[in-house]
């Protein structure tokens, strides 16, 4: 079972942010500097200065918090469709796993199922209470009857937490893809994201970000579609003929098309399926999303079009991947020194790049490193915008001024909570260069499927859960996903240099997700606090708005 | 004022079957989905042999494949079932408990 090298540790990141541990090169430094590309470049100015027009647009537009955090909730559920894709779908998705099904076949393609099967859920039994109870975060939703100071700060930090960490995995990922792409250093790579980043969104809010997502998601289609079908018509369109040659030259041979080791063992399987459905369903730059549309309609509807492209877009990298074998991995021109499997020059995540370059040369290639660009940026923004609001909205306009602050001063204060986060992530992005980050994502979606989202379930369905449970729910699941990501091998082994890790698996939702509920099951049961009683009288009323959207945010500012 | 609303809407007996309804076909497709991707995946860790198979004699397409494939498109079309159905069917029972309790207060 040589397969079994699959390293498991870094499935999460690998997708996810871009195969940096996968590929190796790029933490290891070893990566070298590319020529400057022009095509690249200029694209990537055309599409700077397309947003930079709909940043000027939307910040005329942008007046109160409302038009701030939600766009005014004008988006519509198309629009809206394609954001949340354009948020789910990072450079890695496009790099990571064109690589993947190169590499594995069979497991690349498990992976991107399991990316995808938590959105049908989510449709199902959370789009419609979003909508309906919240109104700017997902911190709305869980303070909604119980204690707002306190059940706000906890969803706040744990929000932030959530960003950082994502942030960073991000932020690292673009310097190294932007010195490959483009041939630009990475701290000047690092400035120009961050930047970028703050002038979208203090100055465009949600408005700016929305489209940035739209058209990097658009660009991103059009781009994988193209190279797809240049590429499959190689093969006259026929799987059968595409499958044939590529299963006669790679090395898994036959078994390219057969499980290997990615899920071998069940225990890590159901891990990872728990903490990338849930993942998703926490994380807070996807959840604002649902608050950026009219009503309960149009989130679903985004939800429906979100799932068909993201779904639509997997199966295209497939085929990539697949004709990338043939295409990409029988061309002397790709490999380190022209040896037939080699190294590929600029790493294992070259894959899709150099499939795009030898079927629609320099100006195909150009066109889509700046699609993987736009799509750092466009996440970056999604992200720094989600913690800024946490900030601004949850923290200083409920906690700290109890809800009496003006929208003006509201307003500001993200403003300057976005410039603050832009230079913690060029911060952060310089201080990990040259460290293994891929642990950050596995550790972003387990504090997400582990602190955020049982609290926000429970709140929607539990009539029982208290303040108190609530409280001991989020901040026990945010240290059991901390502590179970420190403990396990990408960062006990692999960042501290211990010979083995004590928590044998790499993802942590299995288990830290049953610790949170089972928290907030102990802790409100045995709340008896009169306040516990008034909460658990509110329901009631909360339950009736969930299910109709009567009294929700929208219908009562329109 | 809206606490009384949502008393009125509580008291309907519409809105016990709104929420009975639209329950059971949300749970009911969640199970299916939940069902069908963990039972898949417990397939991939115990039985990787049989998804590594043709799906005919001389076909390139294996079973894993074709199987993924298909929760694809099936959850996709589950997805827009429920979606059609709630911004119809349900949406409009939920409008008329929302204006019934309405009428109710005036």
């Amino acid at each position: 079972m040589m397969r079994r090298l699959t390293p498991y540790v870094s499935v999460l990141g690998f997708a996810l942010y871009g195969a940096m541990a996968y590929a190796g090169p790029p933490v290891d430094g070893a990566l070298e500097k590319q020529a400057t590309n022009w095509h690249a470049i200029v694209m990537f100015c055309l599409f700077v200065a397309m947003t930079m027009g709909i940043t000027y647009w939307a910040s005329s537009r942008t007046k109160s918090a409302a038009d701030f955090y939600t766009a005014g909730g004008g988006i519509t559920g198309f629009q809206n469709g394609m954001a949340i894709a354009g948020d789910y779908m990072s450079a890695a998705t496009l790099l990571g796993l064109t690589a993947m099904v190169y590499g594995q076949g069979f497991d690349g393609y498990l992976y991107m199922l399991s990316f995808f099967a938590g959105w049908p859920v989510i449709l199902f039994l959370m789009a419609e209470r979003l909508r309906n109870l919240g109104r700017f975060t997902f911190s709305d939703i869980t303070a909604f009857r119980l204690d707002q100071g306190k059940v706000r700060t906890m969803a706040a930090l744990s929000s932030l937490v959530v960003v950082c960490f994502y942030l960073i995995a991000q932020m690292v990922g673009a310097g190294q893809l932007i010195k490959l792409l483009f041939g630009l250093d990475y701290t000047i790579a690092i400035f120009g994201v961050g930047i970028l980043m703050m002038v979208y969104v203090t100055f465009g809010g949600m408005a700016a970000t929305t489209w940035v997502q739209i058209i990097k998601a658009g660009m991103l289609l059009t781009g994988g579609t193209l190279t797809m079908l240049l590429a499959f018509s190689q093969f006259g369109f026929s799987f059968h003929e595409l499958m044939e040659r590529a299963t006669n030259v790679h090395k898994l041979g036959l078994k390219l098309m057969t499980p290997g080791g990615l899920l071998a063992d069940p225990v890590n399987a159901i891990s990872l399926g728990l903490g990338l459905m849930f993942g998703t369903a926490g994380l807070p730059h996807i959840l604002m999303r649902f608050f950026t549309v009219n009503n309960a309609k149009e989130a679903r509807k985004s939800v429906l079009y979100a799932s068909g492209i993201v779904a639509y877009f997997f199966n295209v990298i497939l085929l990539m991947g697949l004709c990338a074998i043939l295409i990409v991995g029988q061309s002397p021109d790709f490999f380190e020194g022209g040896t037939v499997g080699g190294k590929l020059v600029g790493g294992g995540n070259m894959v899709a790049m150099h499939l795009a370059k030898a079927v629609g040369g320099n100006m195909l290639l150009g066109f889509m490193a700046a699609v993987a660009f736009a799509t750092i940026l466009a996440v970056v923004s999604g992200l720094a915008l989600a913690g800024a609001s946490a900030i601004s909205h949850d923290l200083y306009a409920r906690v700290i001024k109890k809800g009496k602050a003006s929208d003006s001063s509201e307003i500001r204060v993200s403003k300057i909570a976005t410039i603050a986060l832009g230079f913690v992530a060029i911060f952060l992005g310089i201080l990990f260069e040259k460290q293994n980050v891929a642990f950050m994502v596995g550790l972003a979606f387990g504090v997400a499927a582990a602190a955020n989202f049982p609290v926000l379930i429970l709140s929607m369905y539990w009539k029982g859960l208290t303040t108190r449970g609530a409280l001991f729910a989020g901040y026990g699941g945010l240290v059991s996903a901390v502590l179970f990501v420190v403990l396990s091998k990408a960062v006990w082994v692999d960042v501290f240099g211990f010979k083995a890790a004590i928590f044998p698996y790499s993802q942590p939702a299995l288990f830290a997700m049953p610790v949170a509920f089972l928290l907030a099951f102990i802790f409100s049961k045995s709340d008896s606090s009169v306040r516990a009683r008034s909460e658990i009288e509110a329901f009631e009323d909360q339950y009736v708005r969930s299910q109709t959207g009567f009294g929700s945010a929208s219908a009562a500012s329109h | 004022m809206s606490s009384l609303m949502y008393e009125k809407m509580r008291a309907n007996p519409k809105f016990q079957q709104l929420v009975k309804t639209r329950g059971r076909y949300a749970w009911t497709l969640s199970i299916v989905v939940l069902g069908l991707f963990y039972g898949f995946v417990l397939m991939v860790a115990f039985q990787p042999a049989v998804l590594g198979r043709a799906v005919g004699e001389g076909s390139m397409l294996t079973v894993g494949v074709a199987a993924e494939l298909f929760l694809f498109i099936l959850f996709w079309v589950l997805s827009a079932l429920y979606v059609r159905r709630a911004n119809t069917e349900f949406d409009e029972l939920t409008e008329e408990i929302v204006k019934q309790a309405s009428r109710e207060i005036k």
